[in-house]
């Protein structure tokens, strides 16, 4: 039964990942980066994790992509030739063979073992019972205090760093 | 799998999908030219690492992974808007968004 959502979902998301890689124009690159966030929103909700998938839209496809089409519309830079196109083949090889190697890296451990390590408590009749959001809300401010206090510098810092750096 | 029942989608699919996504995403930092496409390829690899760390919390039954990947949205929130700004700074000098040919720094 998850399979029926599990599989349209992997699949939008794998084809809205490759058309941003293969696509010419910035803007359409962008658009499907937003449609593979909605894809990875939705398998968030298959696994449960309802808070991450909300935020997910709201920061990645409601900011953070907003904020990449601001850019790619202001800088208006037209079109580039596809990679094998350019003049220059021979990075073309280089990456194609660096790509498989990682992916025949990647795929050993997750193939040929099975993952498991030490259970935690939070089973998922627990983190229904008392709700997904308040879990991560109570483990942020108990458990997670000084990340999260350290993650209010760090946006500090970004704002008043693309001020300098975008100011004339 | 252990510890999954049939008729669900076990871990390792989770686990594959997010490589798949994380090597989409070195693709396109390799072979895209143009510097914002290579941004976005970025965004998509630290999206996969989202993936596998939302797939392990559900697991393994435990809250961390969530917590982490919270976090590291917030990282990529604040990098993405730096980043941005370095892009636009660059253009003012510089019409072109080749990475070829930014290379002031070299030599």
């Amino acid at each position: 039964m998850e399979w029926l959502v599990f599989v349209p979902l992997a699949a939008m998301a794998l084809i809205t990942a490759v058309l941003v890689i293969v696509l010419r124009n910035p803007v359409y690159c962008a658009l499907s980066l937003i449609g593979t966030f909605f894809a990875l929103s939705g398998i968030y909700l298959l696994l449960q994790a309802q808070f991450i998938a909300v935020v997910q839209v709201i920061v990645y496809a409601g900011a953070i992509m907003v904020l990449f089409l601001f850019v790619v519309m202001l800088l208006d830079l037209g079109h580039e030739l596809p990679a094998w196109l350019q003049r220059d083949r021979s990075r073309l090889l280089l990456g194609i063979g660096v790509i498989a190697l990682l992916f025949i890296e990647l795929a050993i451990p997750i193939g040929s073992r099975t993952s498991h390590g030490p259970q935690g408590p939070y089973t998922s009749e627990l983190v229904g019972a008392v709700g997904n959001t308040q879990l991560v809300g109570r483990l942020l401010f108990t458990d997670f205090l000084i990340p999260f206090e350290i993650t209010s510098i760090i946006l500090l810092i970004a704002i008043i760093g693309a001020m300098v750096l975008a100011r004339r | 799998m252990r510890g999954t029942m049939t008729g669900s989608v076990p871990l390792s699919a989770y686990l594959i999908l997010s490589a798949v996504l994380f090597v989409i995403g070195v693709t396109g930092v390799l072979i895209r030219r143009n510097v914002l496409v290579i941004f976005m390829a970025i965004e998509l690899m630290l999206n996969a690492v989202n993936l596998t760390f939302v797939a392990f919390s559900r697991f393994l039954h435990s809250m961390d992974g969530q917590i982490i990947v919270l976090f590291v949205m917030a990282v990529a929130a604040a990098e993405v808007v730096v980043g941005l700004a370095i892009i636009i700074a660059l253009h003012r000098n510089k019409e072109s968004l080749n990475v070829d040919e930014i290379n002031l720094l070299k030599g």
